[in-house]
């Protein structure tokens, strides 16, 4: 693969991009300002022709959800940016917010540009008090420079733009989970319809979208669709695009590649294996993405390339695990998670992710029962497409993946009576 | 106090302040409030608020004076409250420390990092060190698994943990 020049994540590394001062010497806010001289509609229509999907995991074009706003100038709209960055194995917001504040400030500003929201959220999870704080400085720069306030950049438009605290919980990830927390309650998924395009923050228009996926628009803006739409795998994957390799992995870290990079070249990318170690499975977007054995390795690691595998490129957090990895174990651990996570309003999602990580659990353990496999199958298949939200149905994707890659260790762990993996100790002591 | 909770939650020590918010508190509070068309809005900044006011964590008396704040049912509040794992209902140490032990910090031995913090602190999960120094609890991804394990402390985030490095942070902590 010819040599990549980073894009979202050119300033890293640049410590002078956290003050408005060092971002625009990169070309930073020419995308804001090129879109100010646009007509809305045509900055939705560049945005939707760039082929851009939502990193945040749903993968859904961005262009179009901006066009489903309501036009006109009457009523309230607003932009929620999807900061709860929660997903297990995701951390590549953090990045884009930690190291390049403004990049995301623009990216949002361009999107309230095209929609007509005049307020913008940033809803940023609680635990992420450093990020929160770097944003907050570059918010203030980015008011005292004139690109926020009463007059976006000399254009007359007005925007306002807040940091918003989360307080710990994976559900206001989920869009309309987000959308009531912000408004100060329980984060529990709405019933859709109505979309968030047309009843969403306040009960007004809102568009909701992910750090990284705003962070694309700016470099959308000034350099063209069609330059975005060269990059990637073919037109309905295009972009840059940001993975966050975690795991037995010698250097993990957050990777810039065009979308439907193998996991083969991105493996060599960070080292390759830990120790060298041999390869036995990895997961390819996040908890909730079901795990892919070895024999993948070649696999573009691009949306629909991984959807046609059985499992889905969700936040690109990519976790790797080695040949000393008891995948019970692990997927115990994302089932704790879930059940943990799940806001216990539908029953098959409250109930069913419980006994997911009870009989997970009892297997890990060595007491397991060889009724267990389609047991927990059942329970998948209760779980599935039965809840509100997504939260369920990404519950059993791991839990289904177990099953269906890695039957023979269940058996093993249900036979021996025990975990045949030794519980080795990470460290030397 | 109109909260009703269970007996096992009560505040085990007397009220850490008197009265309601402080003034300065007050003042952030209704300077949060231009950004929001509802004032219910203000419900997890205020309990943000709230929580470092009252010294980590919640008592009814500071869910009762958000609810007073906010002109909000106090149940409301407390539905808010216990809804995100954030927000505290029993007194916490001084310093609170979170460790991350999901997937990627266990393929990279977070369970070894708990297990060096009960060693050290000689209290087991969420419990408080005699001193009042320290309370622990294992925490769902953090969002630093590229430096697994990792743990958070107050607020700052200790990446790339080994056992001695816990030891070391854990005897910095005043």
């Amino acid at each position: 693969m010819a040599v990549f020049e980073p894009v979202l994540t050119r300033n890293v590394g640049r410590p002078e991009a956290l003050t408005l001062k060092g971002y625009k010497q990169n070309g930073g806010y020419e995308g804001l300002a090129k879109a100010l001289k646009m007509e809305p509609d045509a900055v939705i229509d560049e945005v939707k022709k760039s082929g851009l999907r939502g990193r945040g995991g749903a993968g859904f074009s961005a262009g179009l959800k901006w066009s489903f706003i309501p036009k006109g100038k009457d009523k309230p709209k607003y932009l929620v940016c999807n900061a709860d960055e929660s997903e297990p194995g995701t951390f590549k917001d953090r990045l884009l917010m930690e190291y390049d504040p403004h990049q995301l400030i623009e990216g949002c500003a361009i999107c309230c540009w095209a929609v007509s929201a005049a307020t913008c959220y940033i809803y940023i999870r609680g635990e992420y008090t450093k990020a929160a704080e770097i944003l907050e400085r570059a918010l203030k720069d980015a008011y005292e420079g004139g690109i926020l306030g009463d007059s976006v950049m000399g254009s007359g438009f007005k925007l306002n733009m807040y940091v918003h605290r989360g307080a710990g919980a994976y559900i206001c990830g989920e869009e309309t989970g987000m959308l009531e927390s912000l408004e100060g309650k329980r984060g529990q998924p709405r019933v859709k319809p109505p979309f968030p395009a047309v009843v969403g923050a306040f009960g007004a228009p809102t568009v909701i979208n992910n750090v990284e996926t705003l962070a694309n628009v700016p470099h959308i803006m000034v350099r063209g669709a069609d330059w975005f739409k060269a990059i990637g795998t073919d037109e309905r994957n295009t972009g840059p695009k940001l993975y966050a390799i975690s795991g037995h992995v010698e250097r993990p870290g957050t990777y810039e590649y065009p979308i439907g990079v193998t996991f083969r070249e991105m493996l060599e990318g960070c080292g390759g294996m830990l120790k060298g170690r041999p390869l036995k499975a990895f997961i390819p977007g996040g908890a909730s993405a079901p795990i892919l054995k070895a024999d993948q390795i070649d696999i573009k690691m691009d949306f629909d390339t991984v959807a046609k595998a059985g499992s889905m490129l969700g936040s690109a957090a990519v976790i790797v695990m080695d040949d000393t990895t008891c995948m019970v174990r692990s997927v115990s651990r994302l089932a704790k998670f879930f059940n943990h996570e799940s806001c216990g309003q539908c029953t098959p999602c409250r109930e069913g992710t419980n006994w997911l990580e009870l009989m997970l659990k009892r297997i890990e353990h060595g007491e397991g029962t060889e009724r267990d496999s389609q047991v927990l199958l059942s329970i998948c298949s209760h779980i599935g497409g039965n809840s509100l939200c997504a939260l369920g149905d990404a519950a059993i994707g791991p839990v289904q993946s177990l099953v269906k890659n890695f039957q023979e260790e269940i058996d093993q762990h249900i036979r021996d009576r025990a975990c045949p993996f030794p519980h080795r100790r990470y460290f030397e002591s | 106090m109109s909260v009703h909770e269970p007996a096992s939650m009560k505040p085990s020590g007397p009220p850490q302040h008197g009265g309601g918010f402080s003034q300065s508190a007050l003042d952030e509070i209704a300077e949060l409030r231009k950004r929001y068309p509802t004032a219910e809005a203000l419900t997890l900044p205020a309990l943000h608020i709230a929580q470092r006011e009252w010294g980590g964590w919640l008592p009814d008396e500071a869910i009762a004076a958000v609810a007073a704040e906010l002109d909000l049912p106090v149940a409301k509040v407390y539905g808010v409250v216990t809804f995100y794992d954030l927000y505290h209902q029993k007194p916490v140490g001084r310093h609170r420390i979170r460790v991350c032990t999901n997937l990627s910090c266990q393929l990279r031995g977070s369970e070894e990092i708990m297990e060096t913090l009960q060693q050290e602190l000689g209290v087991g999960e969420d419990e408080i060190t005699p001193d009042g120094r320290c309370s622990y609890v294992h925490f769902e991804c953090l969002g630093s698994c590229d430096t697994a394990p990792m743990m958070m402390v107050d607020d700052d985030y200790h990446e790339n943990l080994t056992p001695n490095r816990v030891r070391q942070i854990v005897k910095g902590l005043k």
